[in-house]
């Protein structure tokens, strides 16, 4: 699959997610600034951790209305496959392709930790049997508490939209939302960076089981 | 025209940061009788007359890009 990592003033985890993706997975991965108009021909797109735009206003706020992000919702729309990473999650739920919000962490700090995430059944690769009960990936945010109202939790819950729950929940986040996808299977969105967890000296590989399962998963939805 | 817009977390959003406010007040001896609250003032100006198309337009600034519906809530002034 061709992978279009976006770059917006602030992204920091950008290179992590090219390496972990060019580097460790050998798919063909481009580096996109957020200025370009288009996706040319991409077949994927990765929306980065970070702090676009310094989190002005709220966590991707402003990105959402950058230039590219027209081309990002077009083909999300159109079943392509998006993943949100961290501030990529943010932008996603700004972009109103995923429900929800992201507000400030409950305790008011910053948590950088290795987290531990129950994985939820949620489709096919994505789900127990693929990655395993629970996994271990790394999480760094000031604003990862996920809130959605009570029907949008229900209607989560019951399309099995829920990616990861932290075992220990780290920042508040309504049942203990680490990660959801929306309800075609195309468009995911995580706050713990698998794309930090790919190799030994990181704290566990278990992103490169994360990453395996998102694109074999998109690759199953378009064979059907 | 001079629009002043105030975005406050709505009131079932939890607000770390009030509560952190709210605390320090405690210390200082005054007991807030209400949750403190921390949203953000932002201020423009815009030409034209207090009309329902600019008050559409200032809502759908608002609506879009100042304010997060999902957690927050938002009014405006016009002087």
């Amino acid at each position: 699959m061709k992978i279009a990592i976006i770059q917006f003033p602030g992204s920091n985890c950008d290179r992590d997610a090219y390496y972990a993706l060019a580097g460790v997975f050998n798919q063909p991965t481009r580096l996109f600034w957020h200025k370009r108009p288009s996706l040319a021909g991409a077949e994927c797109v990765v929306l980065p951790g970070g702090f676009s735009y310094g989190d002005y206003l709220r966590c991707g706020a402003i990105a959402r209305f950058s230039p590219v992000m027209k081309a990002v919702v077009e083909f999300a729309q159109n079943g392509g496959p998006v993943i949100g990473i961290c501030n990529g999650f943010q932008i996603l739920c700004e972009a109103g392709l995923l429900p929800g919000a992201l507000v400030r962490n409950e305790g008011m700090e910053f948590i950088c930790e290795t987290s531990k995430l129950k994985v939820e059944d949620s489709m096919d690769y994505f789900n127990q049997s693929s990655l395993g009960e629970t996994i271990d990936i790394p999480i760094a945010h000031g604003e990862g508490n996920y809130r959605i109202d009570d029907d949008g939790l229900a209607e989560l819950e019951a399309n099995n939209q829920i990616l990861f729950r932290y075992a220990n929940n780290p920042n508040g986040s309504k049942a203990d939302i680490a990660g959801i996808r929306n309800k075609e299977g195309n468009v995911f969105g995580m706050m713990p960076h698998p794309e930090r967890a790919v190799e030994d000296l990181h704290p566990s590989r278990d992103g490169i089981g994360v990453f395996k399962a998102f694109l074999k998963s998109q690759m199953a939805r378009q064979k059907a | 025209m001079k629009v002043t817009v105030f975005v406050t977390p709505k009131k079932t959003v939890l607000d770390p940061q009030g509560a952190a406010v709210g605390h320090a007040m405690e210390h200082l001896g005054l007991n807030p009788s209400s949750d403190v609250r921390v949203g953000k003032t932002i201020e423009f100006d815009v030409d034209g007359t207090d009309t329902p198309e600019l008050r559409e337009q200032i809502d759908k600034i608002c609506d879009g890009l100042l304010s997060n519906p999902v957690i927050e809530d938002y009014r405006y002034e016009l002087a």
